[in-house]
Protein backbone atom coordinates (compact mmCIF):
# COMPACT_ATOMS: atom_id res chain seq x y z
CA UNK A 1 0.00 0.00 0.00
CA UNK A 2 2.68 2.44 1.10
CA UNK A 3 4.88 1.62 -1.87
CA UNK A 4 2.12 2.18 -4.43
CA UNK A 5 0.99 5.67 -3.52
CA UNK A 6 4.21 7.49 -4.48
CA UNK A 7 4.05 5.90 -7.96
CA UNK A 8 1.12 8.12 -8.89
CA UNK A 9 2.97 11.22 -7.86
CA UNK A 10 6.06 10.47 -9.95
CA UNK A 11 4.21 12.04 -12.87
CA UNK A 12 3.27 15.63 -12.00
CA UNK A 13 -0.43 16.52 -12.10
CA UNK A 14 0.12 19.13 -14.78
CA UNK A 15 1.05 16.37 -17.26
CA UNK A 16 -2.35 14.79 -16.87
CA UNK A 17 -3.99 18.16 -17.27
CA UNK A 18 -2.04 18.81 -20.46
CA UNK A 19 -2.81 15.35 -21.87
CA UNK A 20 -6.52 15.77 -21.12
CA UNK A 21 -6.53 19.24 -22.65
CA UNK A 22 -4.82 17.98 -25.81
CA UNK A 23 -7.34 15.14 -26.15
CA UNK A 24 -10.14 17.62 -25.58
CA UNK A 25 -8.82 19.95 -28.28
CA UNK A 26 -8.47 17.03 -30.71
CA UNK A 27 -12.13 16.28 -30.00
CA UNK A 28 -13.18 19.90 -30.64
CA UNK A 29 -11.22 20.06 -33.90
CA UNK A 30 -12.76 16.75 -34.96
CA UNK A 31 -16.27 18.04 -34.37
CA UNK A 32 -15.56 21.20 -36.32
CA UNK A 33 -13.83 19.81 -39.41
CA UNK A 34 -15.18 16.29 -40.03
CA UNK A 35 -18.27 15.80 -42.19
CA UNK A 36 -19.24 12.25 -41.26
CA UNK A 37 -21.85 12.13 -38.50
CA UNK A 38 -20.32 9.04 -36.87
CA UNK A 39 -16.85 10.61 -36.75
CA UNK A 40 -18.24 13.82 -35.28
CA UNK A 41 -19.93 11.66 -32.71
CA UNK A 42 -16.66 9.85 -31.97
CA UNK A 43 -14.96 13.21 -31.46
CA UNK A 44 -17.64 14.17 -28.93
CA UNK A 45 -16.97 10.92 -27.08
CA UNK A 46 -13.26 11.77 -27.11
CA UNK A 47 -14.07 15.09 -25.46
CA UNK A 48 -16.07 13.33 -22.77
CA UNK A 49 -13.28 10.85 -22.12
CA UNK A 50 -10.73 13.65 -21.86
CA UNK A 51 -12.93 15.08 -19.12
CA UNK A 52 -13.06 11.69 -17.41
CA UNK A 53 -9.26 11.48 -17.44
CA UNK A 54 -9.00 14.96 -15.99
CA UNK A 55 -11.47 14.19 -13.21
CA UNK A 56 -9.76 10.93 -12.29
CA UNK A 57 -6.36 12.62 -12.22
CA UNK A 58 -7.56 15.39 -9.92
CA UNK A 59 -9.42 12.89 -7.82
CA UNK A 60 -6.47 10.57 -7.19
CA UNK A 61 -4.03 13.41 -6.52
CA UNK A 62 -6.28 14.75 -3.83
CA UNK A 63 -7.51 11.32 -2.61
CA UNK A 64 -11.03 12.69 -2.96
CA UNK A 65 -13.62 10.24 -4.32
CA UNK A 66 -16.11 12.86 -5.58
CA UNK A 67 -14.36 13.17 -8.93
CA UNK A 68 -14.49 9.44 -9.57
CA UNK A 69 -18.19 9.37 -8.71
CA UNK A 70 -18.74 12.08 -11.28
CA UNK A 71 -16.92 9.93 -13.86
CA UNK A 72 -19.50 7.18 -13.34
CA UNK A 73 -22.29 9.67 -13.97
CA UNK A 74 -20.57 10.85 -17.15
CA UNK A 75 -20.17 7.28 -18.38
CA UNK A 76 -23.82 6.44 -17.72
CA UNK A 77 -25.08 9.61 -19.38
CA UNK A 78 -22.72 9.14 -22.34
CA UNK A 79 -24.19 5.67 -22.84
CA UNK A 80 -27.69 7.14 -22.94
CA UNK A 81 -26.51 9.75 -25.41
CA UNK A 82 -24.97 7.09 -27.63
CA UNK A 83 -28.27 5.21 -27.70
CA UNK A 84 -30.23 8.28 -28.78
CA UNK A 85 -27.54 9.59 -31.11
CA UNK A 86 -27.09 6.35 -33.02
CA UNK A 87 -30.87 6.05 -33.33
CA UNK A 88 -30.99 9.51 -34.89
CA UNK A 89 -28.14 8.65 -37.28
CA UNK A 90 -29.86 5.39 -38.33
CA UNK A 91 -33.10 7.33 -38.89
CA UNK A 92 -31.27 9.75 -41.18
CA UNK A 93 -29.52 6.94 -43.03
CA UNK A 94 -32.90 5.32 -43.75
CA UNK A 95 -34.17 8.50 -45.32
CA UNK A 96 -31.22 9.78 -47.36
CA UNK A 97 -28.91 6.71 -47.55
CA UNK A 98 -25.97 8.75 -46.26
CA UNK A 99 -24.67 10.18 -43.01
CA UNK A 100 -22.68 13.03 -44.52
CA UNK A 101 -23.75 16.11 -42.59
CA UNK A 102 -23.05 18.41 -45.56
CA UNK A 103 -25.96 16.73 -47.39
CA UNK A 104 -28.29 18.01 -44.70
CA UNK A 105 -29.01 21.51 -45.96
CA UNK A 106 -32.81 21.64 -46.14
CA UNK A 107 -32.99 24.11 -43.27
CA UNK A 108 -31.19 27.10 -44.79
CA UNK A 109 -32.81 30.35 -45.78
CA UNK B 1 -38.03 18.96 -4.99
CA UNK B 2 -41.19 16.79 -4.77
CA UNK B 3 -42.09 17.31 -8.46
CA UNK B 4 -38.96 15.29 -9.31
CA UNK B 5 -40.33 12.30 -7.42
CA UNK B 6 -43.86 12.78 -8.73
CA UNK B 7 -42.86 13.13 -12.37
CA UNK B 8 -40.39 10.23 -12.29
CA UNK B 9 -43.20 7.93 -11.18
CA UNK B 10 -45.95 9.38 -13.37
CA UNK B 11 -43.68 9.24 -16.41
CA UNK B 12 -43.44 5.49 -15.97
CA UNK B 13 -47.20 5.27 -15.35
CA UNK B 14 -47.79 7.17 -18.60
CA UNK B 15 -45.67 4.64 -20.48
CA UNK B 16 -47.87 1.85 -19.14
CA UNK B 17 -51.04 3.78 -20.02
CA UNK B 18 -49.80 3.47 -23.60
CA UNK B 19 -50.78 -0.20 -23.52
CA UNK B 20 -54.44 0.77 -23.39
CA UNK B 21 -56.40 0.59 -26.65
CA UNK B 22 -57.79 4.09 -26.33
CA UNK B 23 -55.24 6.89 -26.64
CA UNK B 24 -57.77 9.45 -25.41
CA UNK B 25 -56.92 8.91 -21.75
CA UNK B 26 -53.29 10.02 -22.20
CA UNK B 27 -53.83 13.75 -22.49
CA UNK B 28 -56.07 14.19 -19.42
CA UNK B 29 -53.86 11.81 -17.44
CA UNK B 30 -50.67 13.71 -18.31
CA UNK B 31 -52.29 17.04 -17.54
CA UNK B 32 -53.39 15.66 -14.19
CA UNK B 33 -49.87 14.38 -13.46
CA UNK B 34 -48.28 17.73 -14.25
CA UNK B 35 -50.91 19.48 -12.14
CA UNK B 36 -50.09 17.17 -9.21
CA UNK B 37 -46.40 17.94 -9.68
CA UNK B 38 -47.23 21.65 -9.74
CA UNK B 39 -49.09 21.42 -6.44
CA UNK B 40 -46.47 19.20 -4.80
CA UNK B 41 -43.94 21.87 -5.69
CA UNK B 42 -45.36 24.15 -3.03
CA UNK B 43 -44.82 21.73 -0.15
CA UNK B 44 -41.37 23.29 0.23
CA UNK B 45 -42.70 26.86 0.04
CA UNK B 46 -41.11 29.04 2.75
CA UNK B 47 -39.32 25.94 4.04
CA UNK B 48 -35.96 26.07 2.29
CA UNK B 49 -33.67 23.12 2.81
CA UNK B 50 -31.19 20.69 1.35
CA UNK B 51 -32.22 17.30 0.05
CA UNK B 52 -30.51 14.03 -0.89
CA UNK B 53 -27.21 14.59 0.95
CA UNK B 54 -26.80 18.22 -0.21
CA UNK B 55 -27.50 17.38 -3.84
CA UNK B 56 -30.55 19.62 -4.27
CA UNK B 57 -31.65 22.77 -2.50
CA UNK B 58 -35.22 24.02 -2.41
CA UNK B 59 -35.55 27.80 -2.13
CA UNK B 60 -38.52 30.01 -2.89
CA UNK B 61 -36.83 31.22 -6.05
CA UNK B 62 -36.20 27.70 -7.32
CA UNK B 63 -39.80 26.77 -6.50
CA UNK B 64 -41.05 29.71 -8.55
CA UNK B 65 -38.80 28.71 -11.46
CA UNK B 66 -40.07 25.12 -11.26
CA UNK B 67 -43.63 26.41 -11.18
CA UNK B 68 -43.08 28.43 -14.36
CA UNK B 69 -41.58 25.35 -16.02
CA UNK B 70 -44.49 23.14 -14.96
CA UNK B 71 -47.05 25.77 -15.96
CA UNK B 72 -45.52 26.14 -19.45
CA UNK B 73 -45.37 22.36 -19.79
CA UNK B 74 -49.04 22.11 -18.79
CA UNK B 75 -50.09 24.68 -21.38
CA UNK B 76 -47.95 23.11 -24.12
CA UNK B 77 -49.33 19.65 -23.39
CA UNK B 78 -52.86 21.04 -23.46
CA UNK B 79 -52.21 22.52 -26.92
CA UNK B 80 -51.00 19.15 -28.23
CA UNK B 81 -54.57 17.76 -28.44
CA UNK B 82 -53.12 14.43 -27.35
CA UNK B 83 -51.36 13.95 -30.73
CA UNK B 84 -54.55 12.26 -31.94
CA UNK B 85 -54.49 13.98 -35.33
CA UNK B 86 -51.29 12.26 -36.43
CA UNK B 87 -51.62 8.55 -37.14
CA UNK B 88 -47.84 7.97 -36.89
CA UNK B 89 -47.54 9.66 -33.51
CA UNK B 90 -46.71 7.71 -30.34
CA UNK B 91 -48.63 9.75 -27.74
CA UNK B 92 -47.77 7.63 -24.70
CA UNK B 93 -44.04 7.89 -25.38
CA UNK B 94 -44.23 11.61 -26.14
CA UNK B 95 -46.05 12.40 -22.92
CA UNK B 96 -43.73 10.15 -20.90
CA UNK B 97 -40.63 11.81 -22.40
CA UNK B 98 -42.09 15.26 -21.76
CA UNK B 99 -42.58 14.35 -18.10
CA UNK B 100 -39.08 12.90 -17.80
CA UNK B 101 -37.62 16.00 -19.39
CA UNK B 102 -39.41 18.08 -16.75
CA UNK B 103 -37.52 16.11 -14.10
CA UNK B 104 -34.28 17.30 -15.69
CA UNK B 105 -35.56 20.87 -15.95
CA UNK B 106 -36.50 20.95 -12.27
CA UNK B 107 -33.13 19.52 -11.28
CA UNK B 108 -31.57 22.44 -13.16
CA UNK B 109 -33.53 24.95 -11.09
CA UNK B 110 -32.53 23.66 -7.66
CA UNK B 111 -29.21 21.87 -7.96
CA UNK B 112 -26.74 22.30 -5.14
CA UNK B 113 -24.06 20.08 -6.66
CA UNK B 114 -22.53 20.26 -10.14
CA UNK B 115 -23.31 16.55 -10.63
CA UNK B 116 -27.01 17.36 -10.41
CA UNK B 117 -26.60 20.25 -12.84
CA UNK B 118 -24.95 17.93 -15.34
CA UNK B 119 -27.52 15.16 -14.91
CA UNK B 120 -30.39 17.65 -15.16
CA UNK B 121 -29.02 19.26 -18.31
CA UNK B 122 -28.56 15.85 -19.89
CA UNK B 123 -32.00 14.50 -18.98
CA UNK B 124 -33.57 17.59 -20.50
CA UNK B 125 -31.35 17.60 -23.60
CA UNK B 126 -31.56 13.90 -24.44
CA UNK B 127 -35.36 14.06 -24.15
CA UNK B 128 -35.41 17.04 -26.47
CA UNK B 129 -33.19 15.27 -29.05
CA UNK B 130 -35.75 12.46 -29.20
CA UNK B 131 -38.75 14.77 -29.45
CA UNK B 132 -37.12 16.94 -32.13
CA UNK B 133 -36.71 13.88 -34.33
CA UNK B 134 -40.06 12.38 -33.39
CA UNK B 135 -41.47 12.92 -36.90
CA UNK B 136 -39.39 10.12 -38.36
CA UNK B 137 -40.50 10.41 -42.00
CA UNK B 138 -39.82 14.11 -42.21
CA UNK B 139 -36.34 14.83 -43.54
CA UNK B 140 -36.32 18.33 -42.04
CA UNK B 141 -37.16 16.93 -38.64
CA UNK B 142 -34.33 14.40 -39.03
CA UNK B 143 -31.90 17.12 -39.93
CA UNK B 144 -32.99 19.24 -37.00
CA UNK B 145 -32.60 16.28 -34.63
CA UNK B 146 -29.08 15.51 -35.84
CA UNK B 147 -27.99 19.14 -35.65
CA UNK B 148 -29.46 19.52 -32.19
CA UNK B 149 -27.90 16.28 -31.04
CA UNK B 150 -24.39 17.00 -32.35
CA UNK B 151 -24.37 20.61 -31.16
CA UNK B 152 -25.95 19.70 -27.84
CA UNK B 153 -23.51 16.93 -27.00
CA UNK B 154 -20.64 19.17 -28.10
CA UNK B 155 -21.90 21.79 -25.66
CA UNK B 156 -22.18 19.14 -22.95
CA UNK B 157 -18.55 18.19 -23.53
CA UNK B 158 -17.48 21.82 -23.12
CA UNK B 159 -19.59 22.23 -19.99
CA UNK B 160 -18.10 19.06 -18.49
CA UNK B 161 -14.57 20.24 -19.17
CA UNK B 162 -15.44 23.39 -17.27
CA UNK B 163 -16.79 21.35 -14.37
CA UNK B 164 -13.65 19.18 -14.29
CA UNK B 165 -11.46 22.30 -14.22
CA UNK B 166 -13.55 23.76 -11.40
CA UNK B 167 -13.07 20.50 -9.54
CA UNK B 168 -9.33 20.87 -10.06
CA UNK B 169 -9.48 24.36 -8.59
CA UNK B 170 -11.82 23.77 -5.66
CA UNK B 171 -11.88 19.99 -5.10
CA UNK B 172 -15.59 20.13 -4.49
CA UNK B 173 -18.72 19.96 -6.62
CA UNK B 174 -20.85 21.68 -4.01
CA UNK B 175 -21.59 25.19 -5.24
CA UNK B 176 -21.88 26.77 -1.79
CA UNK B 177 -18.55 25.29 -0.65
CA UNK B 178 -16.98 26.53 -3.88
CA UNK B 179 -18.08 30.06 -3.02
CA UNK B 180 -16.41 29.87 0.40
CA UNK B 181 -13.18 28.77 -1.30
CA UNK B 182 -13.45 31.62 -3.81
CA UNK B 183 -13.41 34.14 -0.99
CA UNK B 184 -10.06 32.84 0.27
CA UNK B 185 -6.69 34.01 -1.14
CA UNK B 186 -5.53 31.99 -4.13
CA UNK B 187 -2.31 30.06 -4.66
CA UNK B 188 -0.20 28.60 -7.54
CA UNK B 189 -2.11 27.30 -10.60
CA UNK B 190 -5.56 27.47 -9.05
CA UNK B 191 -6.67 30.71 -10.75
CA UNK B 192 -5.97 29.22 -14.20
CA UNK B 193 -8.16 26.21 -13.50
CA UNK B 194 -10.77 28.45 -12.01
CA UNK B 195 -10.95 30.87 -14.93
CA UNK B 196 -10.93 28.11 -17.54
CA UNK B 197 -13.58 26.27 -15.55
CA UNK B 198 -15.95 29.21 -15.17
CA UNK B 199 -15.57 30.17 -18.83
CA UNK B 200 -16.23 26.68 -20.18
CA UNK B 201 -19.09 25.99 -17.80
CA UNK B 202 -20.81 29.22 -18.82
CA UNK B 203 -20.20 28.55 -22.53
CA UNK B 204 -21.82 25.13 -22.16
CA UNK B 205 -24.86 26.54 -20.40
CA UNK B 206 -25.21 29.49 -22.78
CA UNK B 207 -25.19 27.00 -25.65
CA UNK B 208 -28.29 25.43 -24.14
CA UNK B 209 -30.16 28.72 -23.86
CA UNK B 210 -28.97 29.69 -27.37
CA UNK B 211 -27.23 32.98 -26.65
CA UNK B 212 -25.11 34.32 -29.52
CA UNK B 213 -22.44 33.39 -30.66
CA UNK B 214 -23.63 29.88 -29.74
CA UNK B 215 -27.02 30.29 -31.36
CA UNK B 216 -26.45 28.89 -34.85
CA UNK B 217 -28.33 25.65 -34.17
CA UNK B 218 -31.43 27.42 -32.85
CA UNK B 219 -33.22 28.58 -36.05
CA UNK B 220 -32.68 25.24 -37.79
CA UNK B 221 -33.79 23.14 -34.84
CA UNK B 222 -36.79 25.33 -34.06
CA UNK B 223 -37.90 25.24 -37.67
CA UNK B 224 -37.36 21.52 -38.22
CA UNK B 225 -38.92 20.22 -35.01
CA UNK B 226 -42.68 19.66 -34.80
CA UNK B 227 -44.24 22.96 -33.66
CA UNK B 228 -45.54 21.57 -30.40
CA UNK B 229 -42.04 20.53 -29.35
CA UNK B 230 -40.58 23.80 -30.57
CA UNK B 231 -42.93 25.51 -28.13
CA UNK B 232 -41.76 23.24 -25.35
CA UNK B 233 -38.12 23.88 -26.25
CA UNK B 234 -38.43 27.63 -26.39
CA UNK B 235 -40.24 27.91 -23.05
CA UNK B 236 -39.21 25.07 -20.73
CA UNK B 237 -35.60 24.65 -21.87
CA UNK B 238 -34.96 28.38 -21.85
CA UNK B 239 -36.45 28.94 -18.40
CA UNK B 240 -34.53 26.00 -16.95
CA UNK B 241 -31.30 27.15 -18.60
CA UNK B 242 -31.59 30.64 -17.20
CA UNK B 243 -32.53 29.35 -13.77
CA UNK B 244 -29.32 27.28 -13.84
CA UNK B 245 -27.13 30.14 -15.11
CA UNK B 246 -28.51 32.52 -12.52
CA UNK B 247 -28.16 29.97 -9.73
CA UNK B 248 -24.56 29.05 -10.46
CA UNK B 249 -23.50 32.69 -10.87
CA UNK B 250 -25.41 33.96 -7.86
CA UNK B 251 -24.62 31.17 -5.39
CA UNK B 252 -21.13 30.25 -6.50
CA UNK B 253 -19.37 32.81 -8.69
CA UNK B 254 -20.68 36.15 -7.49
CA UNK B 255 -17.26 36.96 -5.90
CA UNK B 256 -15.78 36.70 -9.42
CA UNK B 257 -18.19 39.23 -10.95
CA UNK B 258 -15.37 41.29 -12.40
CA UNK B 259 -14.14 38.28 -14.34
CA UNK B 260 -17.33 37.02 -15.95
CA UNK B 261 -19.42 40.12 -16.49
CA UNK B 262 -17.42 41.11 -19.58
CA UNK B 263 -18.14 37.73 -21.17
CA UNK B 264 -21.85 37.82 -20.33
CA UNK B 265 -22.29 41.39 -21.48
CA UNK B 266 -20.56 40.64 -24.80
CA UNK B 267 -22.85 37.70 -25.39
CA UNK B 268 -25.93 39.69 -24.44
CA UNK B 269 -25.10 42.44 -26.92
CA UNK B 270 -24.15 39.95 -29.66
CA UNK B 271 -27.43 38.09 -29.12
CA UNK B 272 -29.43 41.29 -29.36
CA UNK B 273 -27.66 42.49 -32.50
CA UNK B 274 -27.52 39.24 -34.46
CA UNK B 275 -31.02 38.02 -33.67
CA UNK B 276 -32.90 41.28 -34.17
CA UNK B 277 -31.15 42.14 -37.42
CA UNK B 278 -31.55 38.63 -38.86
CA UNK B 279 -35.18 38.29 -37.78
CA UNK B 280 -36.17 41.21 -40.02
CA UNK B 281 -35.36 39.16 -43.13
CA UNK B 282 -37.30 36.04 -42.13
CA UNK B 283 -40.28 34.86 -44.16
CA UNK B 284 -41.11 31.92 -41.91
CA UNK B 285 -43.02 32.74 -38.75
CA UNK B 286 -41.42 29.86 -36.90
CA UNK B 287 -37.92 30.95 -37.86
CA UNK B 288 -38.74 34.50 -36.85
CA UNK B 289 -39.84 33.26 -33.43
CA UNK B 290 -36.57 31.31 -33.20
CA UNK B 291 -34.58 34.52 -33.69
CA UNK B 292 -36.92 36.24 -31.27
CA UNK B 293 -36.05 33.52 -28.75
CA UNK B 294 -32.33 34.32 -29.21
CA UNK B 295 -32.99 38.01 -28.65
CA UNK B 296 -34.96 37.27 -25.47
CA UNK B 297 -31.98 35.23 -24.26
CA UNK B 298 -29.99 38.44 -24.75
CA UNK B 299 -32.44 40.47 -22.66
CA UNK B 300 -32.44 37.88 -19.89
CA UNK B 301 -28.64 37.95 -19.84
CA UNK B 302 -28.91 41.67 -19.02
CA UNK B 303 -30.51 40.71 -15.71
CA UNK B 304 -27.53 38.43 -15.06
CA UNK B 305 -25.14 41.25 -15.96
CA UNK B 306 -26.75 43.46 -13.33
CA UNK B 307 -26.49 40.74 -10.72
CA UNK B 308 -28.11 41.90 -7.48
CA UNK B 309 -30.57 40.44 -5.02
CA UNK B 310 -33.51 41.43 -7.26
CA UNK B 311 -32.26 40.04 -10.58
CA UNK B 312 -33.55 36.54 -9.82
CA UNK B 313 -37.05 38.04 -9.63
CA UNK B 314 -36.48 39.85 -12.91
CA UNK B 315 -35.54 36.62 -14.66
CA UNK B 316 -38.60 34.94 -13.14
CA UNK B 317 -40.88 37.68 -14.42
CA UNK B 318 -39.23 37.79 -17.82
CA UNK B 319 -39.39 34.04 -18.35
CA UNK B 320 -43.05 33.95 -17.32
CA UNK B 321 -43.95 36.83 -19.66
CA UNK B 322 -41.94 35.26 -22.47
CA UNK B 323 -43.41 31.78 -21.93
CA UNK B 324 -47.01 33.05 -21.97
CA UNK B 325 -46.50 35.11 -25.14
CA UNK B 326 -44.55 32.36 -26.94
CA UNK B 327 -47.12 29.69 -26.14
CA UNK B 328 -49.91 31.91 -27.52
CA UNK B 329 -47.93 32.70 -30.68
CA UNK B 330 -47.02 29.08 -31.40
CA UNK B 331 -50.55 27.98 -30.49
CA UNK B 332 -52.02 30.31 -33.11
CA UNK B 333 -49.45 29.17 -35.66
CA UNK B 334 -50.27 25.51 -34.98
CA UNK B 335 -54.00 26.04 -35.52
CA UNK B 336 -53.64 28.24 -38.59
CA UNK B 337 -50.98 26.22 -40.38
CA UNK B 338 -52.44 22.77 -39.67
CA UNK B 339 -54.58 22.51 -42.81
CA UNK B 340 -52.42 24.55 -45.15
CA UNK B 341 -49.90 22.02 -46.40
CA UNK B 342 -46.94 22.81 -48.64
CA UNK B 343 -44.84 19.79 -49.70
CA UNK B 344 -46.57 17.68 -47.07
CA UNK B 345 -45.62 20.02 -44.25
CA UNK B 346 -47.68 22.74 -42.60
CA UNK B 347 -47.11 26.11 -44.24
CA UNK B 348 -45.39 28.23 -41.62
CA UNK B 349 -44.78 31.45 -43.53
CA UNK B 350 -45.98 34.73 -42.11
CA UNK B 351 -48.28 34.91 -45.16
CA UNK B 352 -50.35 32.06 -43.74
CA UNK B 353 -51.70 34.54 -41.18
CA UNK B 354 -53.14 36.81 -43.89
CA UNK B 355 -56.72 37.83 -43.17
CA UNK B 356 -56.80 36.06 -39.82
CA UNK B 357 -58.95 38.81 -38.28
CA UNK B 358 -61.81 37.86 -40.67
CA UNK B 359 -61.35 34.12 -40.36
CA UNK B 360 -61.12 34.04 -36.59
CA UNK B 361 -61.19 37.33 -34.67
CA UNK B 362 -60.32 35.53 -31.43
CA UNK B 363 -57.08 34.08 -32.82
CA UNK B 364 -56.14 37.44 -34.30
CA UNK B 365 -56.47 39.10 -30.90
CA UNK B 366 -54.43 36.35 -29.23
CA UNK B 367 -51.72 36.72 -31.86
CA UNK B 368 -51.68 40.52 -31.61
CA UNK B 369 -51.37 40.52 -27.82
CA UNK B 370 -48.63 37.89 -27.83
CA UNK B 371 -46.65 39.86 -30.43
CA UNK B 372 -47.11 43.11 -28.48
CA UNK B 373 -45.93 41.35 -25.34
CA UNK B 374 -42.86 39.94 -27.10
CA UNK B 375 -42.09 43.40 -28.52
CA UNK B 376 -42.42 44.93 -25.05
CA UNK B 377 -45.27 47.39 -25.62
CA UNK B 378 -46.66 48.90 -22.38
CA UNK B 379 -49.70 47.29 -20.73
CA UNK B 380 -48.40 43.83 -21.62
CA UNK B 381 -46.23 41.55 -19.50
CA UNK B 382 -43.31 41.86 -21.91
CA UNK B 383 -42.97 45.57 -21.18
CA UNK B 384 -42.47 45.04 -17.46
CA UNK B 385 -40.14 42.11 -18.13
CA UNK B 386 -37.90 44.38 -20.18
CA UNK B 387 -38.29 47.20 -17.66
CA UNK B 388 -37.05 45.02 -14.80
CA UNK B 389 -34.05 43.59 -16.66
CA UNK B 390 -33.07 47.09 -17.81
CA UNK B 391 -33.34 48.33 -14.22
CA UNK B 392 -31.02 45.53 -13.11
CA UNK B 393 -28.45 46.34 -15.77
CA UNK B 394 -28.65 50.02 -14.82
CA UNK B 395 -28.14 49.24 -11.14
CA UNK B 396 -24.56 48.14 -11.92
CA UNK B 397 -24.03 51.28 -13.98
CA UNK B 398 -23.95 49.71 -17.45
CA UNK B 399 -25.84 52.53 -19.14
CA UNK B 400 -24.27 52.02 -22.59
CA UNK B 401 -25.56 48.45 -22.60
CA UNK B 402 -29.04 49.80 -21.98
CA UNK B 403 -28.80 52.19 -24.92
CA UNK B 404 -27.97 49.29 -27.25
CA UNK B 405 -30.69 47.09 -25.76
CA UNK B 406 -33.35 49.78 -26.17
CA UNK B 407 -32.26 50.43 -29.77
CA UNK B 408 -32.55 46.72 -30.50
CA UNK B 409 -35.98 46.43 -28.92
CA UNK B 410 -37.05 49.24 -31.26
CA UNK B 411 -35.80 47.10 -34.17
CA UNK B 412 -37.78 44.22 -32.67
CA UNK B 413 -41.03 46.18 -32.90
CA UNK B 414 -40.65 46.21 -36.70
CA UNK B 415 -40.67 42.47 -37.17
CA UNK B 416 -43.13 41.70 -34.38
CA UNK B 417 -45.65 43.90 -36.17
CA UNK B 418 -45.36 41.96 -39.44
CA UNK B 419 -47.66 39.12 -38.27
CA UNK B 420 -50.12 41.65 -36.83
CA UNK B 421 -50.21 43.54 -40.14
CA UNK B 422 -50.68 40.24 -41.98
CA UNK B 423 -53.56 39.31 -39.70
CA UNK B 424 -55.40 42.63 -39.78
CA UNK B 425 -54.52 44.50 -42.98
CA UNK B 426 -54.06 41.81 -45.62
CA UNK B 427 -56.67 39.81 -47.47
CA UNK B 428 -56.38 36.07 -47.05
CA UNK B 429 -57.91 33.03 -48.65
CA UNK B 430 -59.40 29.98 -47.03
CA UNK B 431 -62.49 29.52 -44.95
CA UNK B 432 -63.24 30.45 -41.37
CA UNK B 433 -61.34 28.62 -38.66
CA UNK B 434 -63.39 26.77 -36.09
CA UNK B 435 -61.87 26.44 -32.68
CA UNK B 436 -62.63 23.85 -30.04
CA UNK B 437 -63.64 25.24 -26.66
CA UNK B 438 -60.56 23.68 -25.06
CA UNK B 439 -58.18 25.63 -27.32
CA UNK B 440 -60.14 28.79 -26.61
CA UNK B 441 -59.71 28.33 -22.86
CA UNK B 442 -55.97 27.65 -23.09
CA UNK B 443 -55.22 30.53 -25.45
CA UNK B 444 -57.56 32.76 -23.46
CA UNK B 445 -55.62 31.93 -20.30
CA UNK B 446 -52.20 32.73 -21.81
CA UNK B 447 -53.50 35.99 -23.28
CA UNK B 448 -55.24 36.98 -20.05
CA UNK B 449 -52.00 36.19 -18.22
CA UNK B 450 -50.01 38.48 -20.51
CA UNK B 451 -52.41 41.36 -19.94
CA UNK B 452 -52.86 40.75 -16.22
CA UNK B 453 -49.10 40.78 -15.62
CA UNK B 454 -48.90 43.89 -17.77
CA UNK B 455 -51.48 45.70 -15.66
CA UNK B 456 -50.40 44.39 -12.26
CA UNK B 457 -46.71 43.45 -12.48
CA UNK B 458 -46.42 43.44 -8.70
CA UNK B 459 -48.45 40.23 -8.48
CA UNK B 460 -45.35 38.13 -9.11
CA UNK B 461 -42.80 40.46 -7.55
CA UNK B 462 -44.58 40.49 -4.22
CA UNK B 463 -44.81 36.72 -4.18
CA UNK B 464 -41.04 36.36 -3.84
Amino acid sequence: MQSQIPDIFQIPLINYVLLASILFIIGIVGVLIRRNAIIIFMSVELMLNAVNLLLVAFSSYRSDPAGQVFVFFIMAVAAAEVAVGLAIIVMIYRNIRSIDVSLLDKLKW
Amino acid sequence: MYPILVLSVTGLVTLFLGFLKSKKILLPASLLFVAIAFLSNFIDWNAPGLYFYDMLEATNLSIIFSSIILLSAFLVMALSKGFLDDEHAQPAEYFAILQFSLVGAIMMTNFQNLIMLFVGVEILSVSMYILTGSDKRNIRGNEAALKYFLMGSFATGIMLFGMAMLYGANYTFNISDARILLLQPVTDVRPVFLYVGVTFLLIGLLFKVSAAPFHFWTPDVYEGAPTIFTTFMSTVVKTAGFAAIYRILEVSFSPMYNFWWVMIVTMAILSLFISNITAIAQQSFKRMLAFSSISHAGYMLLAVVGLNNKSGDSIVFYSLAYALATISAFGVLMIVSKDRLVDGRPNENIAVLNGLSKKSPFLAVVLAISMLSLAGIPLTAGFWGKFYVFTDAASRGHIWVLVIAIMMSAVGIYYYFKPIIAAYMKEGEGENIRLSAFYKIILGLTTAGSILLGLFPDLIRELL
